[in-house]
């Protein structure tokens, strides 16, 4: 009898120490390593580099500023930092707008088939940067545009009504493509804030606009703004519509500028790593920004009481003008860069709807991509890629989270930043920063399969993070102190009360994980070498040989897929009862 | 003044069912009194208090304020809650976090386009009803619990509301602050004569604050009466059982008078009790007998004319500093008595035990707990 109290009753000081001290050692230590190596090293390389000259065959390289003057002072300086800022500010703001009126509309109205529109606000993101370029690309370049040659035909004109390689046409690319990040960020500000706010203000003897203009979005401001700054560094980070629109006509921001150094001989890698320094401090400063807006405004944190069935504003004959809003952005958003590719993907060589070419419809352009040499190469490796990032995603962000929701150890949030700290990254310095890491450091994953590997990770462990740990949150603490004291220790614990409560989170973080590694371009464009391509790349590759038949058919089939991979998440996703929240 | 008749609110849920909130829900609140809607969780007296606000729109009834109908689905009448002039206090207060206080009770004022002077002065006179006057500048969200709760009183009150309505308004503060601050609400409620109506589950604050109250019961309004009349006199088994505890004891009327007293044939033989509507002779009915109204004494008691007097055994005692719970047994039958704790009895002893008849409450058992407090459907 005493022996079994002292096995299971408080262990003895020594005991206890002891065990603080292995853990301690194991749970910090392991994933600080980890972290620091993903995060931290490349970043190192990147800025020693910045200070170096290209290396070629004849002369070896030399401690230089010259990187920098270029950087700074150079004639295309201005220029380009003026192009970043104002093809970022567009795009954020304009995709802060679309998505915000459509998350009001959808959270807040009694606009008709809201359900059915936020299920499809889903449907965008499954379609790759790339193609959504591409597509816009067929639709309104000035020449062989689509929506430009129907318009010609119907007024008899050659006026050119569109045209996608401008800065408007960029801002018009890149916001609507993210403007379903906008859509969700808003829908989770309008959803966590107590609809008793607005009701109050309604008895009060607010009308409908005073309700709007003074309740609902002076809370959502703090929102509004963090959502604007989000989405701000996603713009000055994306490289496709940049690098397949801007390039062209010799508009350039910094991620592709960081392209164009790299792709030149010889390899101008000094001068890119410092462009790219100066977009990670322009992307850090904006993620600062938005840190210190979001601290500020859990003030506001305005989650209180019951929930309560939020109560719907009666928009009355206006809610049909909603509906056609929401039907018209889907058509612009889905529907017709979608049909563009079924089109072009049908025929031999490219050209605009009409009976003649309609006589011409064949699937030849697929079964050409599926005899592709190599196409099932690649196609393996994105499968590789992604299953195998997911999975070492989750697990080794289950035990992160673990570590900084739970536990009381002093420095977890330093593990917290280092784990978050790959968000700030855009994909193409991350990239690079790999790229130089790697061409020092030999062990002998440069040139393969599993530096994209690394990359991968490193970049897409903020999001495994953010879906392990918002779970992690909602698990009761008492419910792994119930476990312990039924005797379970604390692998146990993880293993039988952690990980299986965490199961829908970790699955939805999962199949998210595999479905933007998927589509992953602007990391691997910098990594990938013969042999080891993946889909985004060979749909990259097709684009620079301008078989745009050829890619359109291969886009349709990965766009097809991709949305599987949605569905079935979505599915999984109801079954084991995670809201869309 | 406020007159709900026949009142239907139901709303789908979200797996698609339809949620019968309120069903055919009557009641009349006269000038300056304190209604209150009582009932457990999910019984519909929120859905109630909504559909009065005009938050929720109801499926068919009328609901009239002084007069003006608010809602009427005869008429196709339904104001909008900012035309309503209602006051409203929320069960999570619905402080706005981004005002100060003086900002939040100013701004129904200011839509209502009032100048800043008498914006000022209204302000500053409810909050010093309402003892905040101190705190005008404080931000919102860094008042306590009760200071939050009183806060959203002086909104609702600034407007000088035709009615005020509470949905549970003292159920986030703890139990020591509760108290004063039902006080704190009755002293208001009955020095400005607001016509109220307040819900709440706590069967406490129903009977210390109201004039009249209605029990809810899945939809169903089951019995409305003054305090005493609901506690003392329930019609129904769920009435006695949800507000105060009782004893319960089952049986058969042998005999109904006139007066409106009957005889019942128990396990703790024949008793004499009140009855309740619907009682008649060979009725199964159980018999209500509050703890309180037990009064147990170690010597024989002479009964009196209208007394039921029991030989019990003391079957167990539980010490509760102001009283004793005393468990008596009759029979195979545990009654629950409240005593005064200077009653010493050993537990095992031999005590008897007086019930007088009004107290004992018979109540039909073979009418559903839930009819609808409809005159005519009970009579029917």
């Amino acid at each position: 009898m005493t022996e079994a109290v002292g096995r299971w009753g408080p262990g003895s000081h020594a005991e206890r120490a002891r065990w603080r001290f292995d853990s301690r050692w194991v749970l910090i230590g392991v994933p600080v390593a980890l972290v620091v190596w993903l995060a931290i090293v490349p970043l190192t390389f990147l800025f020693w580099q910045s200070f170096l000259t290209p290396h070629t065959a004849a002369r070896p390289a030399e401690f230089t500023l010259e990187n920098f003057r270029i950087a700074y002072f150079g004639g295309e300086t201005f220029g380009l930092f003026v192009n970043s800022v104002i093809f970022a500010s567009g795009t954020a703001v304009f995709a802060l707008f679309v998505g915000t009126a459509l998350a009001w509309m959808n959270e807040r109205t009694n606009t008709p088939f809201k359900k059915l529109f936020f299920a499809l606000s889903i449907i965008p993101l499954v379609i790759p940067g790339i193609l959504f370029t591409v597509a816009w690309m067929l639709l309104a370049s000035p020449k062989i545009g689509l929506l430009n040659v129907a318009l010609q035909g119907l007024f008899g004109t050659d006026y050119v009504f569109f045209n996608i390689y401008t800065m408007a046409g960029m801002i018009w690319v890149d916001g609507l493509h993210y403007s379903p990040i906008a859509f969700l960020l808003m829908t989770a500000a309008f959803r966590s804030m107590d609809p008793s706010l607005e009701e109050s203000a309604q008895m009060s003897g607010a009308s409908i606009l005073q309700i709007a203009y003074r309740i609902t979005f002076k809370l959502a401001w703090p929102a509004v703004l963090g959502s604007l700054l989000i989405l701000f560094v996603r713009a000055i980070e994306s490289f496709e519509v940049p690098a397949l629109l801007g390039l062209p006509v010799g508009i350039h921001v910094y991620t592709s500028a960081i392209f164009n150094a790299i792709h030149q001989y010889p390899s101008q890698i000094g001068l890119a790593s410092s462009y790219a320094i100066t977009l990670l401090v322009l992307c850090c400063f904006g993620i600062y920004l938005q840190s210190r807006l979001s601290y500020q405004s859990s003030r506001f944190s305005t989650v209180t009481g019951k929930g309560f069935r939020p109560r719907t504003i009666d928009l009355g004959r206006w809610r049909w003008l909603a509906a056609s809003l929401f039907v018209l952005y889907f058509v612009v958003i889905v529907l017709l860069p979608f049909l563009v590719l079924v089109w072009t993907s049908l025929q031999k060589f490219y050209s605009a709807p009409s009976w003649d070419a309609l006589s011409r419809l064949s699937f030849d352009n697929y079964f050409a991509v599926l005899d592709f040499p190599g196409f099932w190469t690649t196609v393996q490796n994105s499968l590789f890629l992604s299953l195998t990032c997911a999975t070492t995603i989750m697990l080794v962000a289950a035990v992160i989270s673990w570590v900084v929701v739970r536990t009381k150890i002093p420095g977890r949030w330093v593990l917290d930043t280092l784990a978050s700290m790959p968000l700030v990254f855009p994909g193409i310095v991350l990239g690079l920063s790999i790229m130089i890491c790697y061409l020092y450091i030999d062990i002998g994953i440069y040139n393969t399969i599993w530096i994209m590997l690394v990359a991968y990770v490193t970049r897409f462990l903020p999001y495994g993070m953010r879906y392990v740990s918002t779970s992690m949150m909602q698990i009761h603490k008492e419910l792994e102190e119930s476990a312990a004291m039924s005797g379970a220790s604390w692998s146990m614990n993880f293993r039988r009360i952690v990980l299986p409560l965490l199961k829908p989170g970790l699955l939805a973080g999962f199949i998210y994980v595999v479905i933007v590694s998927i589509r992953e371009l602007s990391s691997s464009i910098l990594l990938y070498s013969p042999g080891n391509e993946v889909v985004s790349i060979m749909i990259w590759e097709l684009w620079q040989n301008g078989q745009y038949v050829e890619l359109s058919a291969l886009g349709v089939m990965l766009i097809l897929l991709l949305f599987v991979l949605v569905m079935i998440a979505q599915i999984i996703g109801r079954r084991f009862g995670i809201a869309e929240r | 003044m406020l007159s709900v008749n026949s009142l239907f609110t139901e709303y789908a849920s979200e797996h698609g069912t339809v949620v019968k909130a309120a069903q055919n829900v009557s009641f009349e609140v006269p000038e300056g009194k304190l209604f209150t809607l009582l009932g457990p969780s999910g019984c519909g007296k929120t859905t109630t208090l909504r559909s009065i606000a005009g938050l929720e729109r109801p499926t068919a009834g009328e609901i009239e304020v002084a007069g003006r109908a608010v809602y009427s689905s005869s008429r196709g009448i339904f104001v909008a809650p900012n035309k309503r002039n209602f006051g409203m206090v929320f069960q999570s207060y619905a402080i706005w976090p981004h005002m100060n206080v003086f900002q939040n009770v100013a701004f129904p004022l200011e839509v209502r386009k009032l100048g800043r002077r008498e914006i000022e002065r209204k302000v500053m006179r409810v909050l010093t009803a309402v003892q905040l006057d101190h705190l005008v500048e404080r931000d919102a969200t860094k008042l306590s619990g009760g200071q939050q709760q009183r806060l959203a009183l002086a909104r609702a009150l600034v407007m000088e509301p035709q009615l005020l309505l509470l949905d549970e308004p003292l159920s986030n503060l703890d139990a020591k602050l509760r108290d004063a601050m039902r006080t704190e609400l009755k002293r208001l409620q009955r020095e400005f004569n607001l016509t109220t109506v307040y819900v709440t589950h706590d069967q406490t604050e129903a009977l210390s604050l109201s004039h009249e109250i209605a029990v809810m019961h899945d939809g169903f309004i089951v019995q409305i009466g003054t305090p005493r009349a609901i506690y003392e006199q329930p019609t129904n088994q769920f009435v006695a059982d949800f507000v105060g505890q009782t004893n319960f004891v089952g049986g058969t009327v042998t005999a109904v008078d006139g007066a409106g007293s009957c005889q019942v044939r128990t396990a703790l033989g024949e008793l004499k009790a009140l009855a309740t509507d619907g009682v008649a002779r060979d009725a199964a009915v159980v018999v209500s007998v509050r703890p309180e109204d037990l009064e147990l004494s170690e010597q024989e008691i002479r009964p009196d004319a209208g007394d039921n007097v029991i030989r019990a055994t003391v079957y167990a005692k539980d010490f509760l500093g102001e009283y004793l719970d005393f468990h008596v047994k009759v029979g195979d039958v545990v009654l629950q008595a409240r005593a005064h704790p200077s009653l010493r009895t050993p537990t095992g002893d031999p005590i008897f035990v007086r019930m007088r008849a009004e107290k004992c409450v018979a109540i039909r058992t073979d009418t559903a707990p839930r009819g609808g407090f409809d005159a005519n459907e009970m009579k029917r």
